[in-house]
Parts: structure tokens; C-alpha cells; sequence
């Protein structure tokens, strides 16, 4: 009774409602694609634009002082031979050259290096922080002022720090026995790497242990409560409930720090200049374009750099299951 | 007994060499900075003397002053900039469903994952044949890249979560899309502008790449690219004094600013991070 009263209603009045809200949704539509407009246009101008720029220097004979000129070259900023007249080939080009694989090296063992230490300890500095107990917020305030100095700063105060004559750190370890002499940390090629190392891992592990926190304040309270009845040991209870849970969150932050690791530029830059046990991919190419005018050669170690980005970019939103499409709305 | 007070003693611990390990290098930045002459290159634990000779030095020697108001001007236009176009974007990307909205995120997103290196050439291209090159302009223009991307994406994520009664009410009143950004969505607002702000602040304060390559004089020089090219009299001598100074007086408004809005700053970064 009441559906056949109703339908015939719902009938007549939904054929106006409908217009109107149509109306009212491309009206919506258009003013978002106005809304939308100007951070278009900027982000094309600013990071589109000049990524596929770059990708077309690689391909010229580009230099700083003529960069209008430029003509292309094909692919002989990347990989080129010529055959000499004994018959031997001689083979050039960014991926012929061992001071780029040395990038690429220096680059990959920082990256790995300093993710994984700065996942352990910042699991360790959540874990702590996750922790009830009298001063909490002090401790959550002082990890956040490594994040909060600059990272120039942070290397010049580390190179003070570390500096062979008048550093503390030289004079803490005598102190210690740990070391029997001054070691002059940045300069010397074997202790370069860690220095840049230590700098790093000081500044960013902060930002990893957020992030493992936020993680970790969503797994459910009770879940302890029932392991603690039970009687499972804390250690247990760590890697059969707590890592699966905050496992999603750990991976986004990996990949997230993975990222800024690949690219790093200003730390080791100022730390450890012209240091060949720590140049990076970033450093290197930043040198060919602009200090040593090899502008398409470093164009192409750029755009290398990009792809290998662009690779674990992929990666990192597959894993982390990025929502885009939101909620209904 | 013992052994509950022993676990808790090693707790206490940890947590004091976390607190010192994280404070230390900075604190030990300021009691430098305030040494002078031959005491500065003597190793000491505690401050040992009070002097304001390196900071005296820093306002009077070189352009520091100047490179402290670049520094300033960049920030905020930057931030503004970024604030401004994210929110308008934010509206339309958070609450009007259109075609290739799935698209346009991720693009957003793979933005803010690209290195600066890669566009470097092309935007020392783009910022010569517009003329900024060396200006400051060039610098906030620049530094879009970065920002723009981020607040866009935290912005978004933060305006999904609105409820919609809201804007419904705002559309029967007759309200248009602008309205409702700027008197509807804008006071609900601001804890996420405030937040994304602030960390495209200091993102944009900290930035150093573009900064060492797009400008070429002292003048134009922002802070981090001046303390990293201060030098001293000759070039072997480093100046650790002045450099210290610098060093305290750029971190200082930034820890202070960090430490007032920490529950912002902790609940923005997990947002740009994990939430996505």
C-alpha cells in the first residue's frame, strides 16, 4: 500500500531535483577547474616544464654559457665509443664513467645504511616515547630540535663537533679509550662515509620515530592487556604484534626516508666537500652542470637520478595504498 | 623487587641519553658561540665564558643582516604563495568529484617525491629567461616546487574530513564556491593552515640546492648558503666562532616555533606521511 502510494511521488518530484543538482554539480565542476587552475599552471611551470627540459638537455651538446644553441646528440651524454686505429674501443659517456658508479655506490650504501639504522633506532625512540612515564612531553620536545635545525647548520655544528684537533668528540673518545688518537673524521676517506652517517641518522631518525609513533598509537590497548594475561613475553609480544601492526606505517615511512636519502645533496655537500668516499648521485651531477659547465653531461646524470626516483616513487605508492579517491564526496 | 627497579633504572636511562644524544650537539653550538678568542678551541662541557664577540661579529662583518632578511622575505612569500593556491586547490580536490581527480593527486604526489636535481637544469633555464635569476624572486618561484605539492596534499586530506553538512548548509544559503572557501572553510581551517605553514616554512628557511645555485652575491644570498660560504681571513682558517653565532641565531626562532606548535607540527608530518 504505502510503495504504490509513494513511488508515483517520488517519480514527479525527482525530475526537477535532478536538474537542479546538475546544475548546481557543473557549476561546482566549473569552479574547481578555476580553483584548480592556478596550482596547475604553477606546479607546470615550476617542476613539469623544467623535469622535461632537463631530460632534453641530456640529449644536446648543451653548456651553461649557451644554453639556446644546444644541439642534439642522441644519446652520447649517456653512452658513447669510438674505435682507435689499434682496434681497441674506448667507451664514454655517463654510464662508462667510474666517477658516476662511485656516485651511484656512495649513494645506495648511504641510502640503505642510514634508513636502517634510522629505522631501528627510531622504533626504539617510539617505542620509549609510546611508553607512559613521568616526562614524556620533555622527551617529545627535545627529539623534535634535531628535526628543527637546519641541515647546514647541523653540519657545520657536527663538523665542529667532529673536527680532528678541537672537536669534542675526539676528546670524548680518548677519554674513553675508545680511540688512541685524533681522527680527523671528515677529512680522512676512510671515516668520511660515517661521518656523514652520524650527522644523518642524528637529524632524521626524529622524523622516522614520528611517524613509527603514529603508527603505534593506533594498535588497540587491549591487545597488551590479553598478552599480558597470558604471560608472553614482552619480546614476543614485539615481533608477533606489535612490528605486524605498525608494519604498514613502518613501510610508508621507509620508502618516505628511502627517498629523501637517494637525493641527498646538502649535507654531504658541506660536510665532507670534494670527498670522493661521499659524493652522491645529487652532488656529482650538481658539479658536472654548474661547477665544472658540463651542463647536458650532468643533465644526464640528473635525469638518471630522476628515473631511479621515479622507480621507488612507483614503489612507494603501491605499497602504501595511497587512498586518492577519498571518501564519497 | 631488584629486578623491577633495575628495568626501570635502564628505562630512565634510555630515555636520558635519548633526551642529551638529541639536545647535546646544539647546546654545545650555543656554549661555542659565546667562547672567543683562544678559549674556543678548547674542549669544554660547560659554558665557561659569556662573550658577545662572535655575534657581534656576524651583524657586523659580511651581509649577514641582509641574508637574515632574505631569508625572511623568502620564507613568507613562499609560504603565502603555497597557502593561497593549496587552499583553492585543496577545495576543489577534497570536495568536488570530477574526472581524473585519482590522477591529478597522484601527480601531486610524485611532485613532491621528485629530487630537486632533476628539474635544476631545466629550472636555471626557466628562471634566466624570466629574469630572476640572483633575485629573491627567483628563490620563491622556485621553491613552489616543494611546498605547493605538500600543502596542497595535507590540505586536502585535512578538508576530506569536514563534514558536509556544513557546506550543504552554506550552498541552500546561497552561498558560491569562494564564499564557501574563504568564510565557511577558512575558520574551520586554520589548525591545518597554521601546521602546513609552518613546515613550508621551514622547509623553505632550510632549503639550500637552489638557493647555492640560483644566486650568485652576498646580497641575494639567503642564511643557510651564507653560513655554508662563511669564511675567514684567510683560507685555511675557519671561523668556528661566527660560524656558531650564525648557526644559533637562524635555529633559535626555529626551535622556539617547533617547540610552541610540537601536537601541530608531530600531527602535520604524520598527515603528509602515513595518513596519504
Amino acid at each position: 500500500m504505502t510503495t504504490e502510494s509513494t513511488a508515483p511521488v517520488i517519480a514527479t518530484v525527482a525530475l526537477p531535483r535532478a536538474t537542479i543538482r546538475s546544475e548546481l554539480l557543473t557549476s561546482r565542476i566549473r569552479a574547481a577547474m578555476w580553483f584548480l587552475l592556478p596550482m596547475i599552471f604553477a606546479l607546470a611551470v615550476v617542476a613539469g616544464w623544467p623535469l622535461l627540459r632537463t631530460i632534453y638537455f641530456s640529449f644536446t651538446n648543451a653548456s651553461l654559457s649557451n644554453l639556446d644553441g644546444a644541439q642534439f646528440v642522441g644519446f652520447s651524454n649517456y653512452l658513447r665509443w669510438t674505435t682507435l686505429k689499434s682496434g681497441r674501443i674506448l667507451w664514454s659517456g655517463v654510464l662508462a664513467d667510474p666517477a658516476w658508479w662511485n656516485a651511484v655506490w656512495n649513494t645506495v650504501r648511504f641510502a640503505v645504511i642510514s634508513v636502517v639504522l634510522e629505522t631501528i633506532i627510531g622504533m626504539v625512540v617510539a617505542l620509549v616515547l609510546n611508553a607512559e612515564f613521568i616526562g614524556r612531553g620533555i622527551v617529545r620536545a627535545a627529539i623534535l630540535v634535531p628535526w628543527a635545525i637546519p641541515t647546514i647548520v647541523s653540519a657545520k655544528m657536527w663538523s665542529w663537533m667532529l673536527n680532528d684537533q678541537f672537536g669534542i668528540i675526539n676528546d670524548i673518545m680518548l677519554k674513553l679509550h675508545l680511540i688512541d688518537h685524533k681522527i680527523a673524521w671528515t677529512a680522512n676517506a676512510d671515516t668520511a662515509m660515517t661521518a656523514v652517517l652520524i650527522v644523518d641518522i642524528w637529524k632524521t631518525t626524529p622524523f622516522m620515530a614520528l611517524l613509527i609513533l603514529a603508527g603505534l598509537q593506533m594498535i588497540p590497548k587491549d591487545i597488551y592487556e590479553a598478552t599480558a594475561i597470558d604471560g608472553i613475553h614482552p619480546i614476543k609480544t614485539f615481533f608477533r604484534i606489535t612490528l605486524p601492526l605498525v608494519r604498514p606505517a613502518l613501510m610508508v615511512a621507509v620508502i618516505f626516508r628511502l627517498l629523501d636519502a637517494m637525493r641527498i645533496f646538502d649535507l654531504i655537500y658541506v660536510l665532507t666537500p670534494n670527498s670522493a668516499q661521499t659524493k652522491t648521485m645529487s652532488v656529482i651531477a650538481r658539479e658536472n652542470l654548474i661547477d665544472f659547465d658540463k651542463f647536458a653531461y650532468g643533465s644526464a646524470e640528473s635525469t638518471l637520478l630522476f628515473l631511479l626516483i621515479a622507480l621507488v616513487t612507483i614503489l612507494y605508492i603501491w605499497l602504501g595504498r595511497v587512498n586518492l579517491a577519498g571518501g564519497d564526496r | 623487587m631488584v629486578w623491577t627497579y633495575a628495568k626501570r633504572t635502564a628505562f630512565y636511562l634510555l630515555v636520558i641519553g635519548i633526551v642529551v644524544e638529541s639536545v647535546f650537539p646544539f647546546y654545545y653550538a650555543i656554549i661555542t658561540s659565546f667562547k672567543s678568542g683562544t678559549s674556543l678551541f678548547q674542549v669544554d662541557y660547560w659554558p665557561t665564558q659569556f662573550s658577545w664577540d662572535n655575534y657581534q661579529a656576524v651583524f657586523s662583518r659580511g651581509s649577514f643582516p641582509q641574508n637574515l632578511a632574505n631569508s625572511i622575505i623568502v620564507a613568507t612569500l613562499t609560504v603565502a604563495l603555497a597557502l593561497l593556491f593549496a587552499v583553492t586547490a585543496a577545495y576543489a580536490l577534497s570536495r568536488v568529484r570530477f574526472r581524473g581527480r585519482s590522477l591529478l593527486l597522484l601527480t601531486i604526489l610524485s611532485v613532491s617525491m621528485f629530487p630537486q636535481i632533476a628539474v635544476l637544469a631545466g629550472l636555471f633555464e626557466v628562471i634566466r629567461t624570466f629574469g630572476l635569476f640572483n633575485t629573491v624572486w627567483g628563490l620563491i618561484f622556485s621553491y613552489t616546487i616543494f611546498t605547493l605539492p605538500f600543502t596542497v596534499w595535507v590540505l586536502t586530506t585535512f578538508m576530506r574530513d569536514l563534514p558536509i553538512e556544513i557546506e550543504e548548509a552554506a550552498i541552500v544559503d546561497g552561498a558560491n564556491p569562494w564564499v564557501i572557501i574563504t568564510r565557511v572553510f577558512m575558520p574551520l581551517m586554520w589548525p591545518a593552515l597554521v601546521t602546513t605553514g609552518l613546515l613550508a616554512f621551514i622547509a623553505a628557511w632550510n632549503e639550500f640546492l637552489f638557493a647555492l645555485t640560483f644566486t650568485s652575491s652576498n646580497s641575494t644570498r639567503t642564511v643557510p648558503v651564507a653560513i655554508a660560504l662563511l669564511s675567514g681571513a684567510s683560507q685555511f682558517e675557519i671561523p668556528w666562532g661566527t660560524i656558531m653565532a650564525a648557526s644559533v641565531i637562524v635555529t633559535v626562532p626555529l626551535v622556539v616555533l617547533v617547540l610552541i606548535f610540537q601536537r601541530k607540527i608531530i600531527s602535520g608530518l604524520t598527515a603528509g606521511g602515513v595518513k596519504g
